[in-house]
């Protein structure tokens, strides 16, 4: 026991004392969603990696990527929190629910900023109430709208009567559109099915053939890991339309469509960032961290839609970066300066071309009030013969109206609960 | 015919070959409990890893590239070969042997005797073994498997039940194979154990350790060989539910839905384990089906195991289990 | 030399009855309480509370209720991780419905209320036995985590599903919420742990303990003298639902802070809690100490020594830590199968006779 803990005090002792930009990433390459963690962390590195290899860090000071494994466990993520906060972590991605809903209060308590990207607390939009918390570019509530909008516009406007069905995994995650399409479903008349799939989701049957019994005219997806392979595979089996069904952007990687092959041709999902990789910044990429032999992981995952996202986390921590650098005018950041750059962080699409990225996400702002960006998003569409993504849509706005109301009124009742003044 | 009878009809087809498939993760339980009085945890694990091992083997993985990549630094990860079906499954098989004799070899040997919680936790501790070198030998991507097996609905099934009933009953091709490969399955077991010799030295060993010792049975080799069996019956369920969702650390958690199964239809009855498996598909399809939207869907998980629980207060030894004698 | 019962004399009954009759033994165990209750708090900061203490403490006392119930009377149960998730969301009502009222007696209603469920659920051993019981406690833990997921009244009606502990305070101290020190923390917990450890400790050496044991040892046996079975086992199921119950609250409030039942309360918490109690030693309350100190400090220590200290990429440090955990867990049982409990009974054998062991 002595001998242990002094072994992990040596440990600790020996990391190095800020002297850098710290990005710690809480990844999960091993566990069941180990094929989603392993790209998006492969992403979210190789950038960091490019900003220091190709302009010497952010503003100068060299970023340092902290990578921690959670295994998507949520006792191992507070584990790597506190392992990293103390290195002068400037702002966490956790990259899983259960993660999330436990840096909140903890992360707000210790000033250090938290970017659930289109994940998390939706809520968290409220910036008055969430002071640390971001979830830009888009949230959850903005997914549901976005699908319901992509419905309305193939429809020509007109869905009163339709019946959407919504597959669902059966927690926190999976249950967070539900009161959105609820609200929408008044707005615009459709009937709303609800079809939970337990964890993990490997068998499905019921729910296909309630789906196939029932005759849903759209079907949504919230699902995440073998939940989305097997779904879209029940889905190519019942011969249900792949073009009428569409996923949230987490039930939208290759790793979702490749197992069923060419049965999941035509499917659909949402995304807030582009796809593939023909962008001038992937050249430097290639010259600077591949071809030198820094890429991170296997380095086989470049271009792929997670690593993608990964990328695109890195890129706007990075710009929260350079915001903060320019408000606080020193180039070693604090997490209270990288918040403030947060909060006043603006991606125009000038901005993503001269990082060589043009188009690559949706144009936003973001303010005290508004930690969720505009909430745009866009369609995309699964080309099994290609073996690529197509976006089909721009990027899109959201129903506000609907959305507004109900982020105001549970961030309220967060507030409520644990004695939040809202302010900015 | 009203709508809601023929829905409650597919559904019932339905759960019925689902049910085969828990049956298939069943059966290699039921197989090394019987003959080793183990309760293999690891089952589900041995599940993947031999699936990881197939399609590794005919895409021409290196084993352990990443490993090996960090460590010396090289770039390898395919020998650019493509292996078929066939003769990857035989290779796969050999792995799956070679499984068997190490974890005789290196634990159970150690263990014999032992109460049987302890030989249970071992076999989690083999899990958590298994899963890391699962996942170091052939990575953690999602891999597609395809060994030629047919996928999606049945035509003839659809076709002749809609001029029936007008209503075309779904029936997955991928399930009529799984039912197909599970009756042979279990007729080669009852072959074996039936009209070879190792098959009644299995049986007899099944029946009482020391006596089959005292007739000259090796006991070391009867065990290394019913774990290879459970490890051909890992393969064959992997294969099955790997063509469902690829190649996947969540294949692993296949185990938990064969525990009801084996509940309920006995931890040592190899018909045990089909029918177990049978009542609780249509079971939990059912309930989900008729009493599901009532209470919000999702009841899969619990269902299977209360409806083995309120089996059990009636049977605590399970449908087909042996009579549990008490004596003091 | 100085671990030894020469010359330690017992003058009355009550000393000859106590805990650590050794005189030795019982001045270690104050020097151990010494330390955890005067040196620690003074030099613990968040990561040693957050990574090693509070999760330690916790699961001992998970460990302490498992132990009771499979331990002392032989009842093998997977459903603890479903029990934590009643204490935790019995905690998480309570506190939200009555605010004014201490968080330690929202954590002790807990336990009963814990308690009262887990006998529930208790009522089939009286029929079923072995594997059967312990797959059957399985849907307690599933039917456990569906319903505090489908019924809102159980997370207020909010829109995740999610709970988070408000804050709290006992005599002026918070202890839940974010901006506990780490200090309090840690102190709630070694509360509540030495109360749990010394109340199970009196139960397992009285009648009600012998009862149980009897019942573990063979139940035809222990009904023909005498012991009702019935009585017996559904008082296991009530004590071990009680600590558990008590370890759920705490994980949910105190330690984790925020939780959802599938995520934090799923069927692997059930496996770890039986790993600690195994590794430990069945029957043993010091063995559910020691397996809970391993089963969470081990992993803290492989994944500091690969990442920290050996610099591997974490996706080979994270394989290869569970390939290492699973071995040293055959290992444990293949060396000793009777757990880290007998080891240190055995080292104390040792010392006994020290240094001259003829």
């Amino acid at each position: 026991m002595k001998l242990l803990s002094m072994t992990v005090a040596a440990v600790m002792a020996a990391s190095p004392v800020m002297a850098d930009l710290v990005f710690p990433s809480l990844s999960y390459r091993t566990g069941p969603y180990a094929a989603n963690g392993i790209p998006f962390a492969d992403g979210y590195e190789d950038y960091f990696t490019l900003l220091n290899e190709r302009d010497g860090g952010i503003g100068g000071v060299p970023a340092r990527v902290l990578e921690c494994e959670t295994g998507y466990n949520t006792e191992k993520g507070v584990e790597c929190y506190e392992a990293t906060k103390g290195e002068g972590a400037l702002v966490y991605q956790p990259l899983s629910t259960g993660i999330t809903y436990q840096l909140i209060p903890k992360a707000t308590a210790d000033g250090i900023p938290v970017h659930s990207m289109g994940y998390g607390r939706t809520s968290a939009k409220n910036g008055a109430v969430f002071s640390n918390i971001f979830n830009y570019p888009a949230n959850y509530w903005d997914g549901a709208s976005h699908a319901v909008n992509h419905i309305l516009d193939v429809n020509g406007g007109d869905i009163s009567g339709k019946k959407i069905a919504l597959v669902y995994h059966n927690s926190a995650y999976g249950k967070e559109p539900i009161r959105t399409l609820e609200e929408l479903s008044k707005k615009h008349g459709y009937e709303l099915m609800l079809l939970p799939v337990d964890h993990p989701g490997q068998e499905q049957k019921s729910q296909w053939l309630q789906v196939r019994q029932q005759r849903p005219d759209y079907v949504l997806m919230w699902g995440w890991g073998v939940m989305n392979q097997v779904a879209i595979q029940e889905a190519a089996n019942i011969r249900y339309n792949m073009e009428n069904f569409i996923g949230i952007w987490w039930s939208g990687s290759e790793n979702d469509v490749l197992p069923a092959g060419d049965g999941a041709d035509g499917y659909k999902a949402l995304t807030f960032h582009n796809i593939g990789s023909e962008y001038p910044l992937y050249d430097d990429l290639q010259k600077y961290v591949i071809d030198a032999g820094k890429a991170a992981g296997a380095g086989d995952q470049v271009g792929t839609v997670l690593y993608n996202r990964g990328m695109y986390a890195a890129m706007l921590a990075a710009e929260a970066a350079k915001t903060a650098q320019k408000i606080s005018g020193t180039a070693e950041i604090t997490p209270a300066m990288m918040r403030a750059g947060m909060e006043a962080l603006e991606m125009t699409e000038a901005k993503m071309a001269a990082l060589g990225l043009p188009n690559f996400g949706p144009e936003f702002s973001v303010s005290c009030e508004n930690h969720g960006g505009n909430g745009l998003g866009a369609v995309k569409q699964w080309d099994a013969s290609a073996g690529a993504w197509n976006l089909i849509t721009g990027y899109e706005a959201s129903d506000q109206d609907v959305i507004g109301p109900l982020v105001e009124a549970d961030s309220a009742a967060f507030a409520a609960e644990s004695g939040i003044t809202p302010g900015c | 015919m009203p709508d809601q009878l023929l829905f409650a009809m597919e559904v019932t087809l339905n759960g019925l070959m689902a049910g085969v498939l828990y049956a298939l993760v069943a059966l290699g339980f039921v197989l090394i409990f019987k003959a080793s009085g183990i309760f293999n945890y690891a089952q589900g694990v041995m599940a993947l890893f031999a699936a990881l091992t197939l399609v590794g083997i005919m895409e021409g993985q290196v084993p352990f590239a990443h490993l090996i990549n960090a460590i010396f630094g090289t770039e390898i990860h395919h020998f650019g070969w493509h292996v078929p079906a066939l003769l990857a499954i035989i290779l796969t098989m050999v792995v799956m042997v070679a499984l068997a004799w190490a974890v005789q070899r290196f634990i159970f040997r150690h263990l014999v005797n032992q109460e049987p919680i302890l030989l249970f936790m071992a076999t989690i501790g083999l899990a958590f073994v298994l899963e890391g070198v699962g996942d170091i030998m052939w990575g953690a991507d999602i891999k597609k498997l395809d060994v030629g097996l047919p996928q999606g609905i049945n035509e003839w099934i659809d076709i002749t039940t809609f001029e029936a009933f007008g209503y075309g009953f779904f029936i997955d091709n991928l399930d009529i194979s799984a039912t197909i490969v599970a009756m042979i399955l279990v007729a080669a077991l009852i072959a074996f154990s039936q009209y070879t010799k190792q098959g009644r030295a299995l049986r007899a060993v099944a029946d009482d350790h020391q006596a089959a010792l005292s007739v000259g049975i090796s006991l070391n080799f009867i065990w290394i060989l019913v774990w290879s069996i459970a490890g051909f019956v890992a393969l064959v369920a992997g294969i099955m539910w790997g063509a469902k969702s690829g190649v996947q650390f969540s294949l692993s958690l296949i185990a938990l839905k064969a525990l009801p199964v084996l509940m309920l239809g006995g931890f040592t009855s190899i018909p045990g384990a089909i029918v177990g498996g049978l009542i609780i598909g249509v079971g939990e399809k059912l309930f989900e089906f008729l009493i599901g939207p009532m209470v919000g869907g999702a009841t899969e998980n619990w269902f299977a195991y209360v409806l083995a629980l309120l089996f059990l207060v009636f049977r605590p030894q399970g449908l087909f289990g042996e009579k549990i004698i008490e004596r003091v | 030399m100085f671990y030894r019962e020469a010359g330690d004399f017992s003058t009355t009954y009550s000393q000859d009855s106590q805990t650590f009759p050794i005189k030795f033994d019982r001045y270690r165990y104050y020097v151990v309480l010494a330390i955890a209750f005067g040196v620690i708090p003074f030099l613990i900061n968040d990561y040693w509370a957050n990574a090693v203490f509070v999760p330690f403490l916790i699961y001992a006392i998970a460990a302490i209720g498992l132990n009771i119930l499979t331990g002392y009377c032989g009842q093998v149960s997977l459903g603890t991780g479903g029990f934590m998730a009643v204490g935790a969301y019995s905690c998480y009502k309570l506190m939200t419905g009555f605010p004014e009222i201490s968080i330690v007696i929202h954590v002790i209603l807990s336990g009963g209320i814990t308690a009262a469920v887990v006998t529930l659920f208790g009522l089939p051993s009286l029929r079923i036995k072995g594997f059967y019981l312990a797959v059957a406690t399985l849907a307690a833990q599933f039917f456990l985590v569906w319903l505090f997921n489908k019924v809102s009244w159980f997370y207020n009606y909010s829109a995740s599903g999610q709970i988070s502990a408000p804050e709290r305070s006992v005599f002026g101290i918070i202890v839940t919420g974010p901006n506990t020190e780490a200090w309090a923390k840690y102190l709630i917990c070694l509360v509540f742990v030495t109360l749990c450890a010394i109340i199970a400790r009196n139960l397992t050496r009285g009648s009600m303990g012998r009862k149980w044991m009897a019942i573990r040892d063979m139940d035809i046996a222990a009904e023909i003298i005498g012991v009702n079975p019935m009585a017996a086992k559904l008082t296991a199921f009530m004590v071990s639902g009680f600590f558990v119950g008590i370890a759920g609250a705490l994980f949910f409030a105190v330690y984790l802070g925020a939780a959802e039942v599938g995520e934090s309360f799923g069927i692997d918490k059930s496996f770890l809690v039986l790993f600690m109690i195994i590794i430990g030693g069945l029957g043993s309350i010091f063995g559910s100490f020691a397996g809970a100190a391993f089963m969470v400090l081990l992993p803290v220590f492989l994944k500091n020594v690969f990442v920290g200290g050996l610099g591997w990429p974490t996706d080979l440090a994270a394989h290869l830590q569970f390939i290492v955990s699973g071995s040293l867990i055959i290992m444990f049982l293949i060396m000793e199968p009777h757990g880290l409990a007998q080891l240190w009974r055995l080292a104390k054998e040792k010392l006994r006779l020290w240094p001259f062991p003829h």
